[in-house]
Parts: C-alpha cells; sequence; structure tokens
C-alpha cells in the first residue's frame, strides 16, 4: 500500500514531462509547416517558374523522382564526413595524448593546429585538389575542420582532472600510464564528447566545400557536386531536394553524436544528469 | 605492540612556496606507532603543509623526515605504506563505490577478483555495503567521506593521515562519522594524523593534540587527552571533555596571540 502513492505521483509528474515533450516538439514542426504553407502560396499566387522558385510540393516530388540519384550522392558525402570525423577522432585525440605527455611537443607542433584550424578551408580546398585525388582531398578537408575541435577539447579535458586525484596517484605511485588511463582519459571523456560534437557538424561542412570547389572539374557523385552540377544546369528544384537532404545528415549526425555522448556519460556525468522539476 | 615506537619524526621542517610564503619553519613533530595525533590549528598555518610534507607530496626546503622500518626493512615498494583522506572526498565521478575504494589495489598491481574481495570487506566496514555499485553522485556528503576513508584504508596502510576531512559536514553527520572514525582506529590499531580547526574535534577524537601557531607554523604545544577509550556520546557531554575543551581552547588562543605579535 505504502508504494501507491509515490507511484501515482510519478505518473502525475510524467504525464506532465510527456505535455513538455509534445510541445517541444509540435512548436518547431508547427513553424515549419506555416513556412512550407507561405512558400507555396508565394509560388502560387505569384505563378513562378520553378527554375526561379520552386514550390515545395515541386522540391518533395523531385526528391521523389531523383531519389537514386540523390541517395547515392548521400551516401558518398556521409561515407566521407564519417571517415574525416573518424580520422579526426583518432589523430586529435592521440595528438591531444602526445601534447599532454610532451610539453615540448606541444611546444612546436600546437600553433600549426591553430593554422590549420584559423586558414578558411575554402581557400586550402583548390589546393588540396591540385595535389591529391579527388576523393582524398575532400577526404582531408573533412579531416582538417573536425580535427582541431577534437585536440582543442582533449588538450583541455586532459589537463583539467582534479588536483587532488592527481596528488593520490602520485601516493600510489601510478605510472605514467596508469595515470592516463585510469585517471586523464576518463576525466578528459567529457570534453572529447563535447570535441566530438563539433567535429560531426564541421566534418560535413569540409566534405561539402571540398566538394563544391571540385565543381564540374572533379568526377565526383557527392551531394554537394549534385547542388553544384544542378546549378549549372538551372535544375533549381533538384538544389533544393539536395540541400534538404544535407541538411538532414547534418541534423542526424548531431543528434546521433548527442545520444552517444548521452550514453556514455549518463551515469556519472553532471551534463546528463535529469534535472528533477 | 610497536605503539611506543617512533614511526616518523620531522626535525626543523622549513617549507617556503616558490611564491615566497613561508609555511612552515622549525618545525617538528614525532609520531609514535598506533597513535591518534591531531594538529590543531587556525586556517593557513601549514597544518595541510605539514601533512603533504609527511606523505611525499611536496618535499621540505629544510629539515629532515625519517621514518622507522617496521618488521621487513625494503620489502615491496619503496617508501611507507600511506593512506590519505583529503579535504574533499576526491572520488573519481565515473568509478563506483567498489571501484573508487579499489583504486589503489588497482595501482599496486592487484588483479580484479583479489581486489575486489577486500574492497567488500572494507567497503562493509564502513557502513556502505548496500552501496557498493553505486556512483558518487548517488551519495550524501558524508557517505562520500566514508567512501574516500575506505580507500586510504585499502592497502592496510602503516599511517592514516586525514586533512581537515569532515569539515565540510554538517554537524550531525560530523558527530557520527568522529564516532566511526574512533571505533575504526580502536579496531584496526592504525596511526591517525589528524589536521582539523576544530578544538572539540581534536579533544574528542585524539590521544594527543599538537598545537601549531600561524603561519609560518611551528609547533606551539603539545597536549594529551587523558580520556579512554571507548570516548562515545556520553563523554561529549562530560564536564571533563568541556574541560579539555575549554584547556586546549586557551592554549591555541595564547598560539594564534603569540603568532600575531611575532
Amino acid at each position: 500500500m505504502s508504494g501507491a502513492p509515490p507511484r501515482a505521483q510519478d505518473g502525475r509528474m510524467s504525464r506532465y514531462r510527456i505535455g513538455e515533450r509534445v510541445l517541444q516538439l509540435t512548436l518547431p514542426v508547427g513553424t515549419l509547416a506555416v513556412g512550407v504553407v507561405i512558400w507555396e502560396a508565394i509560388v502560387l499566387l505569384g505563378d513562378l517558374p520553378p527554375y526561379v522558385l520552386p514550390a515545395p510540393t515541386r522540391v518533395a516530388a523531385t526528391l521523389i523522382s531523383d531519389w537514386p540519384v540523390l541517395w547515392g550522392s548521400l551516401l558518398v558525402t556521409l561515407g566521407t564526413t564519417f571517415l574525416g570525423l573518424l580520422l579526426a577522432f583518432v589523430g586529435g585525440t592521440a595528438l591531444a595524448i602526445l601534447f599532454n605527455q610532451s610539453r615540448l611537443v606541444e611546444r612546436a607542433l600546437y600553433p600549426y593546429a591553430v593554422i590549420l584550424q584559423v586558414t578558411p578551408v575554402v581557400a586550402i580546398a583548390p589546393l588540396l585538389l591540385v595535389y591529391l585525388p579527388q576523393p582524398v582531398a575532400v577526404l582531408a578537408c573533412a579531416w582538417i575542420v573536425a580535427f582541431f575541435p577534437v585536440l582543442a577539447n582533449t588538450t583541455l579535458g586532459l589537463n583539467s582532472v582534479d588536483r587532488n586525484l592527481v596528488d593520490l596517484f602520485t601516493l600510489y605511485r601510478a605510472s605514467r600510464l596508469q595515470a592516463l588511463l585510469r585517471l586523464k582519459l576518463p576525466a578528459a571523456l567529457p570534453y572529447m564528447l563535447g570535441g566530438l560534437r563539433i567535429a560531426g557538424g564541421l566534418s560535413l561542412i569540409g566534405a561539402v566545400v571540398a566538394e563544391i570547389a571540385a565543381g564540374s572539374a572533379g568526377a565526383g557523385s557527392g551531394l554537394a557536386y549534385r547542388i553544384a552540377e544542378s546549378g549549372y544546369r538551372l535544375n533549381i528544384p533538384r538544389m533544393f531536394a539536395a540541400l534538404i537532404l544535407l541538411s538532414g545528415a547534418g541534423i542526424a549526425i548531431f543528434a546521433a553524436l548527442s545520444l552517444l555522448s548521452h550514453l556514455v556519460l549518463r551515469r556519472w556525468h553532471e551534463s546528463a544528469l535529469a534535472r528533477e522539476p | 605492540m610497536i605503539g611506543s615506537l617512533p614511526l616518523v619524526g620531522l626535525r626543523d621542517i622549513a617549507m617556503t612556496f616558490a611564491n615566497g610564503t613561508r609555511a612552515l619553519t622549525g618545525f617538528d613533530l614525532e609520531v609514535r606507532g598506533g597513535e591518534f595525533v591531531a594538529l590543531l590549528g587556525p586556517s593557513g598555518c601549514g597544518k595541510s603543509t605539514a601533512l603533504r610534507l609527511i606523505a611525499g607530496l611536496a618535499s621540505p626546503t629544510g629539515g629532515t623526515i625519517a621514518w622507522t622500518t617496521i618488521g621487513e626493512p625494503q620489502a615491496g615498494p619503496p617508501g611507507p605504506n600511506i593512506g590519505f583522506v583529503f579535504q574533499e572526498p576526491t572520488l573519481m565521478p565515473w568509478a563506483t563505490v567498489a571501484g573508487n575504494v579499489a583504486l589503489p589495489l588497482r595501482l599496486t598491481g592487484m588483479g580484479r577478483y583479489e581486489a575486489a574481495l577486500r574492497v567488500a570487506g572494507l567497503i562493509e566496514r564502513v557502513g556502505l555495503g548496500a552501496f557498493a555499485d553505486a556512483f558518487p553522485r548517488e551519495l550524501s556528503g558524508g557517505m562520500k567521506m566514508r567512501v574516500s576513508i575506505a580507500r586510504a584504508l585499502a592497502t592496510d596502510p602503516d599511517i592514516l593521515l586525514m586533512d581537515e576531512p569532515f569539515a565540510a559536514l554538517d554537524e550531525i553527520t560530523r558527530f557520527k562519522l568522529n564516532n566511526d572514525l574512533a571505533e575504526l582506529w580502536r579496531a584496526l590499531g592504525k596511526t591517525v594524523v589528524f589536521v582539523t580547526h576544530s578544538v572539540f574535534e581534536s579533544v574528542y577524537l585524539a590521544e594527543r593534540i599538537v598545537v601549531m601557531t600561524p603561519r609560518p607554523g611551528r609547533v606551539f604545544a603539545e597536549l594529551a587527552v587523558e580520556a579512554p577509550y571507548p570516548r562515545g556520546e556520553r563523554f561529549r557531554t562530560s564536564s571533563d571533555y568541556v574541560g579539555t575543551c575549554r584547556k586546549v581552547a586557551d592554549v591555541l588562543a595564547a598560539a594564534t596571540a603569540g603568532g600575531a605579535q611575532a
């Protein structure tokens, strides 16, 4: 019997939360619906041709009719993005660990990591395309932009270990490897995942920029290449359709990495705690 | 019984930090095996620094620290076997209670299963048997401190160094932990050096109270607390306790005034 009242209260609480959730979802979706309707109305009332502004229904139709082409391109772009992200994560984390272990290496290399980051990737892409085969150049661009947030965040994380815990490890004469594996890396994990979340979006941007730069010169088949190609052909509905897919891919990457971060940290880290109402 | 043998001796210790702050000058302290010593002094008098020096977490700028080896000399890793309890619980948030307590054992190369056996007993000992798989954020302040104490005991240390471990806790929790610590000390026969700025805490816990002057810290006086153990709640309200507290408080006041003039 004693268990019943709290459960009832829980039920009420979760119903309140569900209401909140529904509102959180319906509001942006509603905004989108209103926007789409207005867009459709403008095209209809102004009698605009599709090569000036295609109606949303026309874009949707193109998305369906051109699906085989667009789907293949999406896979190419996503493949580049994920590979770039993976390499950036591995490379960024490895370099951050190296920096953490050796001040000398950090002093020698860190400025160049910064230079790589602050130089606009749009400007680097054409050069890379000169020297590298196109798929490799695109991958390199995705890697360059995704690399730095991983490096910077992991470095920050490795350096923000609780001083007392460091003392504790000293007290028990822990080796450098033990301190790294049991103390520094776990402490840095929330930072690394934060860096990865930023890097995911940037990797997509890097891949897109390189594909655009390659443009008609390349034999590429990524989504951004489709956009460029459709632009030359004044196939505006397909440009919109590809853009929607790119945007969706970006959202999906961000959501997936957020979920990953939540799953890894949910048992112990403040960022993953549900706040009590 | 090793009770009367000196375990560690600090002679004429001086500690000056890189920024020129003189934390300790002419600091002498001898800790005997099995005793409970309280280091009492105002905030910033170098008590914590003295404790860190004993732990080997810092090296003094002057003087010597000498350990008496107990039993087989040079067995196991070099240096004394020390347990340290910090002001904060200092737990790894990503590890469970059991994982935190097992840390010292795992760092010394003990296998997972052997460590788990030892750890289960320790967690039981500090009264957290039901929380072995809980994460630190799920525990109260007092419980976290218990985990910290269990971890300090994990390697069965020769000496337990405690740096104002209960200062941040509420009074009810602090009293409870004081009782349990005294009980643990009697049961295990460990040497304890306990840093505190609370006269009441030092008198309740310690056999011997070392009163320090303000910075730069040195020993002003040593007082023995004769009351027998177990002291318990009755001792806390006895006239004997109140009288000793008044005496210690007077000495502390004199130490603080003397330091201020110097």
